[in-house]
């Protein structure tokens, strides 16, 4: 007999060592998210996969389904904590998407409009933070970066270096690369890399690409990011 | 006249693109002028607004008469509402935070490439600028947020034509965008 657990109600089967995220992926079911992507290591760190599993808050990504369990995941309370911890996102760095050239393909923007964040809520930090355009074909926006920790990963999981990392606590937590200069020309980045493909917001950006597909025909410009994640992280059940 | 809905409207640290983007809903303002009156704004050039069932801002807070400005339409207007991406998060003009006002000043006034006759402005009719830019719902109680960069001319008569009929108004996924 094989092992379901429910979310929302409905019955999903799961494999032993699937998280609640894997087990809702392959049964078509979106739980918002921004550190996580199946090929790498769940991280658990932006707190949006939030679910209430029998009762309790846990991050769908890094917890493990098991039978039985009753999982909450469009709840109303839930959807309004994401809207919340996605608000934070936007006040804790600089987030103009007017400027930035991955707006309309860019994961924290998408979700913000999947929950219909139409506000800051929270004053904003506007804090200072810089520009690294040291490399010939990579930059680093650190304004944009929210510390998912994906190209810290996929560096170290899939382009077999180790480019990027995050060092400092709390509010001076930063994203920092693997040279002496502390600039990303000093590295062994290149553009082709994972690492450089993966960012979920326009931090990590492969220069001269930014306007290749114009603003309005763009990824989430017209479709939600539930229907792209689904389709693209899981390819069976795309449309 | 009587019972016609009174709009106020305002750019303060903005750059009446959203206002354009207003315009944009073209021969629908006839439809719209059927029911509203509108008080305050570029389009009247009524200097304060006094009464108003909804006031439109546009832009952030840059210098003290935007701040008189926003209060006097939150003391004045029932609904207010903060219209796109400065209005909301200070959008471009807060790119200046980061940078000290005296240095934004000398670079504009004094050191910057063509500057004639350099010196910084300081007649005493101008308003002073606040040290950062901020966005409106730091300084008022703000009701409705349209974004956008600008809001479509849809997303500002679906707005309107929603708090007009009395639904409770709502952006579908097309018609929310920060850029």
């Amino acid at each position: 007999m094989s092992k379901t657990i429910t979310i929302d109600g409905k019955t999903i089967p799961f494999e032993e060592g699937q998280t609640i995220m894997d087990a809702a992926m392959a049964a078509g079911v979106y739980i918002p998210h921004l550190c996580h992507q199946p090929e790498f290591t769940p991280h658990g760190s932006c707190k949006l996969c939030t679910v209430k599993v029998n009762g309790r808050n846990c991050s769908a990504c890094t917890f493990p389904a098991a039978d039985g369990q009753d999982v909450l995941n469009q709840a109303e309370e839930l959807i309004e904590d994401r809207k919340k911890i996605t608000q934070m996102l936007f006040v804790e760095g600089n987030h103009f998407c007017p400027s930035c050239e991955k707006t309309g393909n860019c994961q924290l923007q998408a979700v913000a409009y999947h929950l219909n964040m139409l506000d800051n809520h929270f004053p904003l930090f506007y804090p200072d933070r810089k520009v690294d355009a040291s490399h010939a074909e990579v930059m680093i926006d650190h304004n944009r970066c929210i510390f998912c920790t994906l190209c810290v990963r996929a560096s170290q999981q899939k382009d077999g270096k180790d480019v990027f990392a995050i060092s400092g606590r709390g509010i001076h937590k930063h994203l920092i690369v693997n040279a002496q200069s502390g600039l990303l020309k000093d590295t062994d980045v290149d553009a082709s890399d994972k690492a450089c493909a993966v960012c979920p917001t326009g931090a990590i950006l492969v220069k001269r690409t930014g306007y290749q597909v114009p603003i309005g025909e763009r990824i989430y410009d017209h479709k939600q990011i539930d229907q792209v994640s689904l389709s693209t992280e899981h390819p069976k059940h795309g449309e | 006249m009587a019972n016609k809905i009174r709009v106020a409207t305002t750019s303060l640290a903005g750059c009446f693109g959203c206002h354009m983007s207003f315009l944009d809903i073209d021969e629908r303002m006839l439809q719209l002028v059927e029911v509203v009156e509108f008080d305050r704004s570029p389009i009247t050039d009524i200097e304060h607004c006094t009464n108003c069932d909804i006031g439109l801002i546009e832009g952030g807070v840059c210098n003290s008469e935007n701040v008189h400005v926003l209060r006097e339409f939150r003391n004045n207007c029932k609904i207010l509402v903060a219209v796109g991406a400065c209005a909301i998060n200070g959008g471009l003009p807060a790119m200046r935070n980061h940078i000290p006002l005296e240095e934004c000043l000398n670079e504009a006034y004094l050191d910057g490439i063509g500057v004639e006759n350099p010196q910084i402005p300081s007649d005493i009719e101008l308003p002073l600028l606040l040290d950062q830019v901020r966005p409106i719902h730091e300084v008022v109680k703000i009701d409705y947020f349209l974004p956008g960069c600008p809001p479509s001319a849809d997303v500002f008569w679906k707005f309107l034509t929603d708090l007009i009929e009395g639904r409770e108004p709502s952006l579908p996924y097309e018609l929310v965008h920060y850029d």
